[in-house]
């Protein structure tokens, strides 16, 4: 399995998407230009200029349009996927963390972090078909969370908002309402702070990783921890195949210690595990800094690994992978 | 930051809250859990920590001077100096510290009085310097601490037979050694958890024995034949044991305690304590005490200045060369001994007192060792007047004393003294200058104690030059394995003491070239070494069969930092300690190499085996199970083979379970999502929902002008 490199950051990466026909793969880094590649090739088709801060998170619409992205410049951003074009700003108070298309592509989620004096926030908004109809007016404001949410994802039918952040519980939120509804259970749960979260194709359970070493899988409806996948590292980056029952996690050593030892030492792997058993099938390495984002291709025939290295590594998995028994 | 808060201020806060405090429950409010408003609270664990000698009393730090002159008041001034002058010698004393009381009638002193110092070390000192303290012939002093009289005053003054407890039947300590699958156990510490857990090598995965918190201050160890675990603490030592549940055994109060070490026959304790002295000109003050591990009784207690008990250049990092004192003559416990300056002092467990009452004179003496089995001892001194008088490696026989051997060596930049575990043979490593003196080359001195007058055999690496990185014996043998080489990849040579037609003399078996190793590790039974290269060489480990001379197998624990053998030489423990930050954990490795299971822990800080007593079985029984080896193993190659199987057909089920569970979680789904699919196309203004969806490709072929320019190209037409 040779992976693509894809130089086009000079920062680390921070989130990566495939649009849902799995040809377009985008990318985030810190530095301030969001990029567009051929998911295939690796060939870079275009970027997004306009932010004036660190991208964190981006989504796409279904029918690959609409591209939204959340930067530290306080600021989230649609734009047109095909030209380039900012269509639209929201503008808040602090960095907009994580964002994410509802089904349907008429809603929003967004999250802004707790800065200065501000509370965290996860806030829905309203996307209009044309964009000069576009308001910057909050549906909903969930407020209520200690600590950054990292990641705020939409619930089956829009009718609940799943959180994840810093204070390592999970939380489901009626969207009608704007209370929590089912919180995730302390010892169970996670014990550090969340990084990632990843939902199944179907949205029927989602995967979170965190730093405290594991990723937990659970059920999107009901809350309940159906898997617990234990690795050596914290975890920055999740995602659950959509072919096979596997999932991958990545991570690594805090880029504070790292220049401190060995690279093998880091273990900056992408490692496999398979979803039911919890047992690690295996692990994919090269970057040489954390692993911040992974991203399954939509037919689950290769996924994309992004790097506090400010790579983008891109892996057609070989026909063995396919044949892996255990 | 403590809070005063009286009950006044409650009512007041009550009355501006318009809270009715009457119908307040005080008892039912409780503090969030993991939250103490800063507020220390008063449970055993902090009051346990604190320092009894602080809770105890509060004269601890003044002394009686007693046997003072008695004078008239025209001289109390001067006594009053001289005394003064004496005891401020030792520590500061307080201020309005020294008291000497005056008989109202006579106006003459009653000849003793009170001094009071800063600390209850300082006073304690003063007790010990000055008691016997000859001021003249008539005025010796007898020196008490103040709390002391207390403690005479309550002996009752007739004599009360002392009542006899009940005999209670102890707990069988041995009781681990009983184990039915003959397993090992093993000792963990990480975090503020220490655990002891049994090595189920079937089972490829560790059973949980006994847990604690916070079972020890600072470390832990077995007691060398593995009947107790010792713990650490700040009022001293105490030693657990018996079954499964460790019961405390025995304490051992030593305030301040830092270093603890069992004699080889695991009666004695000694414990060791260094304290910061009040005048930073002076050196630290150390205390020993040696316990006997089953009374708990003080055997016998040494004191003294840092300076006495780390004697000439021995200095380690931590300011002594633990343990200070060597236990010698093998699991008897019968003599141990100190280095001083020129000086070994030998004292015997009868008496607890100085052998013969006299130390061993040796000039200049700066290392010994003993015997691991008999009471020899082998020291070194090393050369004096610039090589005038050579350097010597002798040894002596306790406890006549007398010289059994020495060799004279010339030209020496230092030695080393390796026994062999059975006493048979004693290694010196000797590094002696070139002729130049500018560089060092190194050689073997061989010595064998069981032959008669202890023949002496000198070998040479086959290039002298070579640094020696490791050197060890064999344990029961009579071969040993050197590292040596310059350079990052260096050699590993085995010799042998024996030839094959049993002519004594000293050969090489093979070296091996170009191994990444700095360390040797023999398996207890002998046979099987592991060369590890640790830390700086990433944790590679080898497994070599010296008998057969190959390689086993080889592997990696990345990072590693330490290697042990259990006691048994079937299984290899390889850890990484809290050394590094990262790989915190350990693996368990078969004899032969094989990675069993592993474990990772996060602040991981001891692994120790739990040891052995000596197998009870004669030599002769030995060879005769060894010779009949197959009819033994069969048995248990059955017992694996069931355990293999059993475990396999749990492992199927387990995964069978899982996939069925999985599968009730999918079918569940599947259906929520059928059910779902009408709400999601509505959400999609009736898109098909989902895979579903059909979409067509259609080529579509979109022109664009790029640019659009006009130029105006002007012919000349002259040219053509």
């Amino acid at each position: 399995m040779r992976p693509i490199l894809m130089k086009g950051h000079e920062r680390p990466l921070t989130f990566l998407r495939y649009n849902r026909d799995g040809d377009l793969l985008f990318s985030c880094a810190k530095d301030h230009t969001p990029n567009v590649w051929y998911a295939d090739n690796g060939d870079r088709l275009g970027t997004y200029r306009g932010h004036n801060g660190a991208v964190w998170t981006c989504d796409v619409s279904r029918d690959s349009t609409r591209l939204i992205t959340g930067s530290a410049d306080q600021t989230a951003k649609l734009w047109d996927v095909q030209t380039g074009q900012e269509l639209f700003t929201f503008r808040f108070d602090a960095p907009a963390r994580s964002v994410e298309f509802s089904i349907g592509d008429g809603l929003a989620v967004i999250t802004t972090d707790n800065f200065m004096d501000n509370v965290p926030t996860a806030q829905v908004k309203r996307i209009t078909d044309d964009p000069d109809d576009q308001s910057e007016e909050s549906l909903l404001v969930i407020t209520g969370i200690k600590g950054r949410i990292n990641r705020a994802v939409w619930g089956p039918l829009n009718r609940t908002i799943i959180t994840a952040g810093e204070d390592a519980t999970v939380r489901i939120w009626d969207t009608e309402t704007g209370k929590c509804l089912k919180e995730s259970d302390k010892e169970q749960g996670h014990q550090k702070a969340i990084s990632s979260l990843s939902k199944s194709a179907d949205w029927s359970h989602f995967l979170t990783g965190s730093l405290d070493k594991t990723a937990k899988l659970w059920d999107t409806r009901t809350m309940t921890l159906i898997k617990t996948y234990v690795t050596e590292r914290p975890v920055n980056a999740v995602d659950i195949s959509p072919l096979l029952d596997h999932v991958v996690i990545g991570g690594g050593q805090d880029a504070m210690n790292v220049t401190m030892t060995d690279r093998r030492a880091g273990k900056f792997e992408a490692k496999f595990f398979h979803k039911i058993l919890q047992e690690e099938i295996g692990g994919v390495k090269g970057h040489f800094g954390p692993i911040n984002a992974l991203a399954f291709n939509p037919d689950g025939r290769s996924f994309s690994s992004g790097g506090e290295d400010g790579y983008v590594r891109l892996h057609h998995f070989d026909s063995d992978y396919f044949n892996i028994k255990i | 930051m403590a809070l005063e808060i009286s009950m006044e201020g409650i009512e007041a806060r009550a009355r501006d809250l318009g809270v009715d405090l009457t119908a307040v429950d005080l008892d039912a409010v409780a503090l969030p859990a993991g939250e103490d408003f800063g507020i220390i609270s008063d449970d055993e664990e902090i009051l346990r920590d604190d320092d009894p000698m602080e809770l105890e009393m509060g004269f601890a730090n003044i002394v009686v001077v007693d046997n003072l002159p008695v004078v008239p008041p025209e001289k109390f001034d001067k006594l009053e100096n001289v005394v003064r002058k004496i005891y401020s010698q030792i520590g500061v004393i307080k201020e309005g510290g020294l008291w000497m009381p005056v008989n109202p009638d006579t106006k003459k002193t009653y000849g003793y009085c009170f001094i009071e110092y800063n600390t209850p070390q300082e006073a304690e000192l003063a007790r010990e310097k000055t008691n016997g303290y000859k001021l003249d012939k008539s005025h010796i002093f007898a020196v008490n601490m103040f709390d002391d009289f207390d403690k005479y005053m309550k002996v009752p003054d007739e004599w009360m037979p002392a009542e006899i407890k009940p005999y209670t039947a102890g707990e069988n300590l041995q009781k681990w050694l009983t184990d039915e699958k003959a397993r090992d156990q093993f000792v963990i510490r990480a975090g503020t958890v220490t655990e002891v857990y049994w090595n189920d090598a079937r089972q490829k995965m560790p059973e949980l024995v006994f847990q604690k918190q916070y079972w020890t201050d600072s470390y832990i160890q077995w007691s060398p034949l593995g009947t107790y675990l010792a713990t650490v603490h700040r009022q001293g030592s105490q030693v657990w044991g018996g079954d499964d549940k460790f019961e405390r055994l025995m304490r051992f109060a030593h305030p301040q305690v830092k270093l603890i070490d069992f004699s080889p026959g695991e009666k004695f304790l000694v414990t060791y304590s260094s304290h910061e002295p009040n005048n930073p000109r002076d050196t630290h003050r150390v205390v020993l005490n040696i316990f006997d591990v089953r009374t708990g009784k003080v055997m016998r207690d040494f004191k003294g200045s840092a300076d006495e008990f780390t004697a000439s250049g021995n200095i380690s990092v931590s300011g002594v060369s633990w343990p200070i004192f060597r236990w010698g003559g093998g699991k008897d416990d019968k003599y141990f001994a100190r280095l001083g300056k020129n000086i070994i002092s030998v004292y015997e467990t009868e008496t607890f007192s100085l052998l013969d009452k006299k130390s061993l004179k040796i000039e200049n003496v700066v290392d010994f060792c003993w015997s691991p089995t008999d009471p020899i001892i082998a020291l070194f001194v090393p050369e004096l007047g610039g090589g005038n008088q050579p350097a010597r490696v002798s040894l002596v026989q306790i406890p006549g004393k007398e010289e059994l051997r020495q060799k004279n060596l010339f030209s020496v930049s230092d030695c080393k003294l390796y026994w062999q575990n059975s006493g048979e043979y004693l290694a010196v490593q000797v590094d002696r200058y070139t002729k130049t003196k500018k560089s060092t080359y190194t050689g073997f001195e061989l010595f064998r104690i069981k032959e008669r007058d202890i023949p002496i055999e000198v070998l040479e690496l086959d290039n002298k030059n070579d640094k020696i990185i490791a050197f060890a014996w064999e344990p029961k043998g009579h071969r040993f394995a050197v590292i040596h080489g310059d350079g990052p990849k260096p050699d590993i040579s085995f010799y042998t003491m024996r030839t094959a037609n049993n002519i004594n003399r000293v050969s090489k078996l093979t070296t091996l070239k170009s191994k990444q190793a700095n360390a040797l590790f023999w398996s207890p039974g002998g046979r099987f070494i592991v060369f590890a290269g640790l830390k700086g060489f990433n944790g590679q480990l080898e497994f070599y069969n010296v008998d057969e001379l190959e390689t086993m197998a080889t592997g990696e624990h990345f990072m590693a930092t330490d290697i042990m053998w259990d006691p048994t030489g079937r299984y290899l423990a390889s850890a990484v300690t809290s050394v590094h930050e990262m790989e915190n954990g350990f693996q368990i490795w078969s004899f032969s190499g094989k990675q069993l299971y592993k474990v990772s822990k996060d602040h991981f800080y001891q692994f120790l085996w739990r040891p052995r007593p000596p197998s009870l079985l004669t030599a002769e029984k030995e060879d005769d199970i060894s010779k009949n080896l197959r009819r033994y193993s069969k048995k248990y190659e059955q017992e694996d083979q069931d355990a293999f199987n059993q475990l396999s057909e749990q492992e199927r089920k387990r995964r069978k379970q899982l996939q069925e569970e999985w599968e009730g979680w999918v079918s569940k789904w599947k259906q929520l999502h059928e059910e779902e699919r009408a709400y999601r196309m509505e959400l999609r203004d009736g898109e098909a929902s989902d895979e579903e969806e059909e979409y067509e490709a259609k080529e579509v072929e979109v022109e664009e002008i790029v640019d659009v320019n006009e130029e105006v190209v002007a012919f000349e037409l002259d040219q053509e």
